[in-house]
């Protein structure tokens, strides 16, 4: 069975920073808290300036957004250490940014907590496709294919096991690394 | 080897550690804050269990300073869960905001933002607070679940920050599993002219190398200018490697590191022994260029990232609403005595906000006597609005109660470290990066100010 995503994408530029994808006053919410996760989902990328961004990401009074694609320029997660920025993509339904290049704190957070899945462009899809636009994700042959065109990804190498167990502790125990839970 | 190498080396029990290698690496000191630390026990607690232990009581340091002064109930519950985690663990080195550990913080707004309100051992910005009480020690290895961690590489230690997951990883187990980054060299010569400063020197490399350009890599600073700089210079230096998307700044250990290191221990009664890194005759860099200082002038990094530089005489006709001075970059007591030289005796044109590190800043403002009137005084006086509560406060905006926020859209310069879209309040203010001289001298004209036609 093919292992593909179908959904439109959100495109953003570069510098997406931790403050614009979620933005420092929703940091009183704790993320191992149920409830609290479930609200950072509502507040995803609600930091981006209405002027450039006037597509919500998230649709007020929802917590999920429609785009389970994210397709961003350079430097996507910069800023912050906060982990709360891929668990609010995570919480409100992103299943995978693909930007042109990451922030190294926000990369490795994604992994970590296994919340989504950070390709790598080998071009600047940014300019090509546009927010709306309906993208297929193949995780297995590490393509996206936007309206006819199929555009190759950098495949997430070691990262991609850890993301699909869901996170490093799930993948620790699985792979026998750590002791099961009791 | 790189300094990063050597000292991943060390903590990893190995060798030879070349970049690219990830190495397992025992962490040496692990902080946290109100932010990231309710959900770093958390996770701690859902993955080791709600018994477990922190793998090293000594080596754990739980510093409460994001969101303190606001009326905001979660910020204040936030508190209380740090607080409840240091009491079930017994964990020595917690810089609370009350002095009851069984206790509830709540911040009473009807007192006002300007009087103090912390009790105890209260200290405010984490990482001008860990070189204060004697948590940093060269040749050592500190994560901090906070980018800004990077400041600590001005202790020839290799730091940085991580998310809450690493960050219960590491309460469990005292282990990290950490790529060796690429070195990259800058080499300082010269002599900073009158009125430049070491944050003048860092905003002109981010903007020389730009916002990505350090990304997955350490950045080493070395030469006669480095040789020169006070630890206060060096840490405004390595705080801001991660606005060039490094993950690490590293600094070479002197006498003066020495000194300022051993001087705190003895206060604070830390842990005494401890190992430098030497640089190496052998090292291999990614970049390696030259830096003359006393070609530098005062430097602004414009909206909306850290690499936007101009020089401050270039954007000489932007007009201002606000200036802002605090954070773990430009909070410290010598960045208020810069900021305090300019303005003395003038009179601020435009809102001004000054936000101490640390309660010693605090205290210290209020000794320092010049021409009989304390420093803190002088900047009451010149119509800066001081308060006596050290936090983060305005620099990454926070509540909407914070005091310095901006809650509409408008024009800041600012003595923090970054300034994407909304890092200060609303999502469509400006915020511009400067020297403390720089702001100080733009507080004064309401426009950016060119600091040497006050000081030099």
């Amino acid at each position: 069975m093919p292992n593909t995503l179908t959904s439109p994408v959100y495109v953003v530029q570069d510098n997406i920073d931790t403050d614009q994808i979620i933005p420092a006053q929703y940091l009183t919410l704790v993320p191992t808290i149920a409830e609290e996760y479930e609200k950072l989902g509502s507040y995803a990328q609600i930091g981006l300036p209405d002027s450039l961004y006037p597509v919500r990401f998230v649709p007020e009074g929802e917590t999920k957004t429609p785009f389970k694609i994210v397709i961003a320029g350079r430097n996507y997660g910069c800023g912050s250490s906060r982990e709360h920025a891929p668990i609010a993509l995570g919480a409100a339904g992103v299943e995978a940014v693909i930007a042109e290049s990451f922030a190294r704190i926000f990369f490795r957070n994604c992994v970590a907590t296994g919340e989504l899945y950070p390709y790598d462009a080998k071009e600047r899809l940014c300019e090509k496709v546009k927010t709306g636009d309906i993208a297929t994700l193949d995780f297995d042959a590490d393509t996206l294919t936007v309206g006819g065109t199929t555009y190759s990804l950098k495949p997430l190498g070691a990262a991609r096991p850890v993301i699909d167990a869901g996170g490093v502790f799930n993948y620790a125990r699985k792979s026998g690394m750590i002791a099961s839970k009791g | 080897m790189t300094l990063t190498e050597k000292l991943l080396a060390r903590a990893g029990g190995q060798a030879h550690v070349a970049p690219g290698d990830n190495v397992w690496v025992n962490v040496d000191v692990l902080m946290t804050h109100d932010v990231c630390g309710p959900g770093t026990i958390g996770v701690f607690q859902r993955e080791f269990g709600r018994d477990a232990k922190v793998w090293d009581k000594q080596k754990v340091v739980i510093i409460p300073d994001h969101y303190i002064f606001t009326a905001d109930s979660m910020s204040n519950r936030n508190v209380d869960i740090l607080r409840d985690f240091v009491r079930e663990q017994g964990l020595p080195y917690f810089y609370d905001v009350i002095d009851d550990p069984n206790g509830h913080w709540h911040f009473d707004a009807s007192k006002g933002q300007l009087k103090q309100q912390w009790k105890g051992n209260y200290t405010g910005v984490c990482h001008t607070t860990l070189p204060w009480k004697g948590h940093l020690r060269p040749g050592e290895v500190l994560v901090g679940t906070d980018s800004h961690t990077c400041m600590a590489g001005a202790f020839n230690q290799f730091a940085t920050g991580i998310g809450n997951t690493d960050g219960g990883f590491v309460l469990g187990t005292g282990k990290i599993l950490l790529k060796v980054p690429e070195t990259m060299r800058f080499y300082l010569e010269g002599e900073m002219s009158a009125g430049v400063m070491a944050k003048d020197v860092i905003l002109h490399v981010i903007g020389e190398i730009g916002f990505d350009g350090a990304t997955y890599r350490a950045m080493q600073w070395e030469g006669p200018g480095v040789n020169a700089m006070n630890m206060d210079d060096r840490m405004t230096i390595a705080n801001m490697a991660i606005e060039a998307g490094g993950k690490n700044g590293i600094f070479p250990y002197d006498e003066k590191t020495g000194e300022y290191v051993r001087e705190r221990i003895a206060e604070n009664g830390t842990k005494s022994e401890f190992e430098p890194v030497e640089v190496d005759r052998e090292q291999s860099f990614s970049y390696d260029k030259t830096f003359d200082l006393s070609k530098l002038e005062p430097t602004v990094a414009c909206h909306p990232d850290p690499g936007q530089r101009k020089t401050a005489r270039e954007l000489k006709d932007v007009t201002l609403d606000r200036a802002y001075i605090g954070s773990c970059t430009g909070g410290k007591t010598s960045d208020f005595l810069a900021f305090a030289r300019v303005v003395k005796g003038h009179t601020v044109k435009i809102d001004t906000f000054g936000v101490p590190a640390t309660t010693k800043v605090v205290h210290e403002l209020k000794e320092t006597m010049w021409d009989g009137l304390s420093v803190w005084s002088i900047l009451e006086n010149a119509g800066v609005r001081m308060t006596e509560n050290a936090s983060c406060a305005a620099c990454l905006g926070g509540p909407v109660d914070t005091f310095g926020r901006m809650n509409t859209p408008m024009k800041c310069i600012s003595a923090t470290n970054r300034n994407f879209p909304g890092r200060m309040g609303h999502k469509e203010s400006q915020v511009f990066l400067a020297s403390p001289y720089t702001v100080a001298a733009s507080a004064l004209t309401g426009k950016i100010t060119d600091p040497r036609d006050y000081v030099g």
